[in-house]
């Protein structure tokens, strides 16, 4: 074996533990490199174990971000606390989005498209009912819809449905759905939580006070802000799901409280470790820090309208001026998987795989030479809550950039209004973004220049590219289209990717899982009806 | 005027008076401060859904759009006459606040029920073996009780007694459905954090008022005529060290009701401070006021109460000259 397939060999084998690949994937990748190679020592590697399901038990989730504002009403649902006990407990979508990133049916059971994908028509699945007794029917679906493009609605789902022109029953078992413009994407875009299907009620709209879906489970108890609870309801309409017979929610905003509750086993799994308090779980052997790749990542941000920005080589420069390996080595305790100025996640779907860009003080100094320039001044905005670490991120780039001749001064921001007053507003900012599942509708909220967070990029060709592939049917075409403009961003675009973190929970032994997707937090919200006790 | 009043109750009568102007002065500074706090609930809600056109729909149904004044006046109309308004999450504001404040309350009396005596106790047993060791061991754990952060003494009570022990849980979240006996052990934890953090100021408090006591010339006579110590402290000084203690018990009580927000948030507790955190880190004004309206309450009402007692026991004070 060589050295480099040695080295491709530690890799993969990172890669699994970290969960960005599967253990299929790792078998299939490492025996193309075993039958490659001679032998080799397989390095340590640690499974989790997937034994079968059990039925029964309770399951309690010590979570972070319940508020005594929260309700039922799924246009105002914003957290993940809200998102996986209503949605990916008590309700469910027309469609669901599996661990690996798939999309599958769930209360619709078929869906097919014409038109160049503005006209969708959703197939109901047959005998499914809500809690109540009451059959889902295309009405349901419908009110549930138009319950979020009312005029002046403040739905988190506005974005989405304002692609809607029009929802028609079709028969007693369809609904069809037209676009203003072709959208191939509309089946995931069902995925979103807010999309959650409420029964309809007599004379138009939503039943949002009965907490009556067709979930998994049902509502047993809910006190805004302090614990959901959730029994299991056994009608569900997917096989032997789910496996518990009650899920405790639990809200406990302090993160050395969470830890607490989970050490004294008040709770059987935690939310957003501390990176500190990593080494403490790891040390014991009822507990295990899982780490799961997502789609959220920090950047700093450039608005390429204003002087030095807008010009391209000033942005490579800037790009080639920042260790990043350093950053997350000191930064973020080794937390995290290292950025490429493309926001697209490489879990996510038409990833387009680029040469890693690494730090060189050559390569900034060549680009700046390019740009006329010897040297330059830039601010960089950042808060604490810019995304956490940023200010010391902003500090360790500040020394990282001089040696290139570039002076970055660090603007220390409050964090409190720091959205509203410094993101976007600012040229230069740190950001911290949650990501969006799919690449279209990542790059039409952030980066094509009609985008509404757009923070002051444009690039015609790369506009050009997201419109032909929004409405492209075929995959091979979509995907070379979508690499070519992850290319542009990487090169042209004004955002710098520091780091893309994991969803960094903390976990007891007792609980049982499958692959676990990180598209959205909590097993894409539906941790409820895939986890179990083994025990 | 012909009709003598009582002075007590006249006394009482300007008290109060006084108090509900302070309440008003509170609310309109809590108004004023969170108006001008950067960032707006519809931001906080939307978060990254955020738009602009999202946030101006979200800003005119809750009126927003209002100067803020126009609000303020609005809301304390509607507060005079017991009405707290909606909360911007659309449920009214005493639905919302109304079991956290029972929970509070709760939590309170139970602590206060065993402070208030515990502490006079060991005040008076302080103040009569005076310089001997059980004072020495007193005033020096009780400096270093006061001077140790709450939220320190939380966590080490945490981490010894539900950690390490595992004798009480470590997470005092009472929710529905939990019994009388399970809710309280589980408040075990949060009563003698907060047990730690008040008896040290009531029992110095406590010691002080009756030392200064014991220093006047008729505490001398009363020595001289051959009293004993006990009865001394107990019978002559005491009486006239109510004052005082008064007003060191009910800081302390007040402190009970409105201070608790970091055992709360250490112990998971879910109390009307957590609810004003969650309030101010989402701008929910109503919810703000409504509690800041209840703090500030809770301060004046005890006082006032001190200061009658104080008065009562000092008829001196009736007649200021």
């Amino acid at each position: 074996m060589s050295e480099s397939d040695r080295g491709q060999m530690n890799d993969l084998a990172h890669k699994l533990r970290n969960g960005a690949i599967s253990r299929r994937e790792f078998l299939a990748r490492s025996s193309a490199l075993l039958a490659a190679g001679a032998a080799m020592t397989m390095p340590g590697m640690s499974y989790a174990q997937t034994a079968e399901p059990k039925a029964g038990g309770k399951m309690r989730l010590g979570l972070h971000n319940a508020s005594q504002n929260d309700n039922l009403d799924p246009g105002t649902w914003s957290t993940s606390w809200t998102g996986a006990s209503f949605n990916g407990g008590v309700y469910n979508n027309l469609v669901e989005i599996l661990p690996d990133g798939s999309v599958a049916p769930d209360l619709a059971e078929s869906w097919e498209q014409e038109d160049k994908a503005a006209t969708w028509r959703f197939k109901l699945r047959k005998g499914v009912t809500f809690h109540n007794g009451k059959s889902l029917t295309p009405e349901d679906v419908r009110q549930s819809f138009l319950h979020h493009m009312k005029p002046d609605s403040t739905s988190g789902a506005r974005a989405i449905v304002q692609q809607i022109s029009s929802i028609d029953l079709d028969g007693s078992d369809a609904v069809v759905f037209k676009l203003a413009d072709g959208n191939a994407d509309l089946p995931y875009l069902m995925s979103d939580y807010h999309l959650s299907i409420f029964p309809a009620q007599e004379g138009g709209g939503i039943d949002i006070q009965s907490g009556k879906g067709t979930g998994a489970f049902l509502l047993d108890s809910f006190e805004p802000g302090i614990a959901t609870r959730l029994k299991r309801n056994p009608n569900y309409h997917k096989n032997n799901k789910p496996y518990l017979d009650e899920v405790e929610f639990i809200s406990i905003p302090d993160a050395t409280a969470r830890l607490n509750a989970l050490l004294t086993g008040e709770v059987d799994f935690i939310q957003d470790l501390d990176i500190r308090n990593v080494p403490m779980v790891e040390r014991s052997s009822d507990f295990t820090v899982q780490r799961v790749p997502s789609l959220r990542h920090f950047s700093f941000d450039m608005d390429t309208r204003v002087a030095p920005f807008d010009n391209p080589d000033v942005r490579l420069a800037l790009k080639y001026a920042l260790d990043r390996d350093d950053v997350i080595d000191k930064v973020f305790l080794g937390e995290g998987r290292k950025g490429n100025d493309n926001p697209v996640s490489s879990i996510m779907k038409y990833y387009h795989e680029l040469p890693q860009r690494d730090y060189s003080i050559e390569k900034a100094k060549e680009h700046l030479a390019k740009a006329g320039l010897t040297n330059v001044s830039v601010d960089l905005h950042v808060a604490d809550n810019a995304f956490a670490g940023a200010i010391d991120a902003a500090v360790l780039y500040q020394e990282h950039a001089a040696k290139a001749g570039i002076t970055i001064n660090v603007v220390r921001e409050a964090a409190d209004g720091y959205w509203e007053n410094v993101w976007l507003k600012k040229s230069f900012a740190g950001v911290d973004w949650f990501g969006r599942a799919k690449v279209d509708w990542l790059f039409s909220t952030i980066y094509t220049s009609k985008a509404p967070w757009n923070a002051g990029w444009s690039n015609a060709r790369f506009d050009e590219l997201c419109e032909k592939a929004r409405t492209e049917a075929d995959d091979a075409k979509r995907t070379a289209y979508y690499a070519e403009a992850q290319q542009i961003i990487h090169d042209d675009g004004n955002l710098l990717t520091v780091a893309f973190v994991d969803w960094r929970n903390a976990v007891s032994n007792k609980l049982g899982y499958d692959k676990v997707g990180g598209l959205m937090p909590l097993d894409n919200m539906r941790m409820c009806e895939r986890w179990w006790l083994k025990a | 005027m012909t009709t003598k009043s009582h002075p007590i109750l006249s006394m009482a009568a300007s008290r109060i008076g006084l108090g509900l102007l302070s309440l008003v002065i509170v609310s309109l500074i809590i108004f004023s401060a969170v108006s001008f706090l950067p960032g707006s609930y519809a931001s906080a809600i939307l978060g990254q859904n955020a738009t602009q056109a999202a946030i101006s729909a979200m800003e005119i149904k809750l009126g927003l759009n209002r100067p803020w004044f126009v609000r303020y006046l609005a809301w304390l109309g509607a507060a005079a006459t017991g009405d707290m308004g909606l909360s911007f999450s659309g449920r009214p504001v005493m639905a919302l606040i109304g079991p956290r404040l029972k929970n509070t309350l709760v939590l309170a009396s139970i602590t206060a029920a065993i402070a208030v005596p515990l502490s006079i106790t060991l005040g008076i047993v302080c103040a009569r073996y005076r310089g001997r060791f059980i004072d020495k061991f007193l005033s020096t754990s009780t400096l270093a009780s006061i001077s140790i952060p709450e939220f320190f003494v939380a966590y080490v009570v945490m981490m010894v007694l539900a950690v390490k022990l595992q004798l009480f849980p470590s997470m005092a979240g009472i929710r529905n459905g939990m019994g009388l006996g399970e809710q309280l052990y589980r408040m075990v934890l949060p009563i003698l954090t907060l047990l730690l953090v008040i008896l040290a100021h009531m029992v110095r408090n406590t010691r002080a008022a009756i030392l200064s006591v014991m220093a006047s010339p008729y505490v001398e006579m009363a020595r001289l005529k051959g009293e004993p110590e006990k009865r001394v402290v107990i019978r002559q000084a005491l009486p006239n060290a109510i004052g005082p203690i008064a007003s060191v018990v009910a800081l302390n009580l007040a402190y009970l009701i409105s201070g608790v927000v970091v055992i709360e948030v250490v112990f998971v507790y879910p109390g009307v401070g957590q609810a004003m955190i969650d309030a101010v880190r989402n701008r929910d004004v109503p919810v703000i006021q409504a509690c800041a309206l209840i703090f500030a309450a809770a301060y004046i009402g005890f006082n006032l109460i001190a200061d009658i007692i104080s008065i009562v026991s000092n008829p001196r004070l009736l007649h200021p000259r």
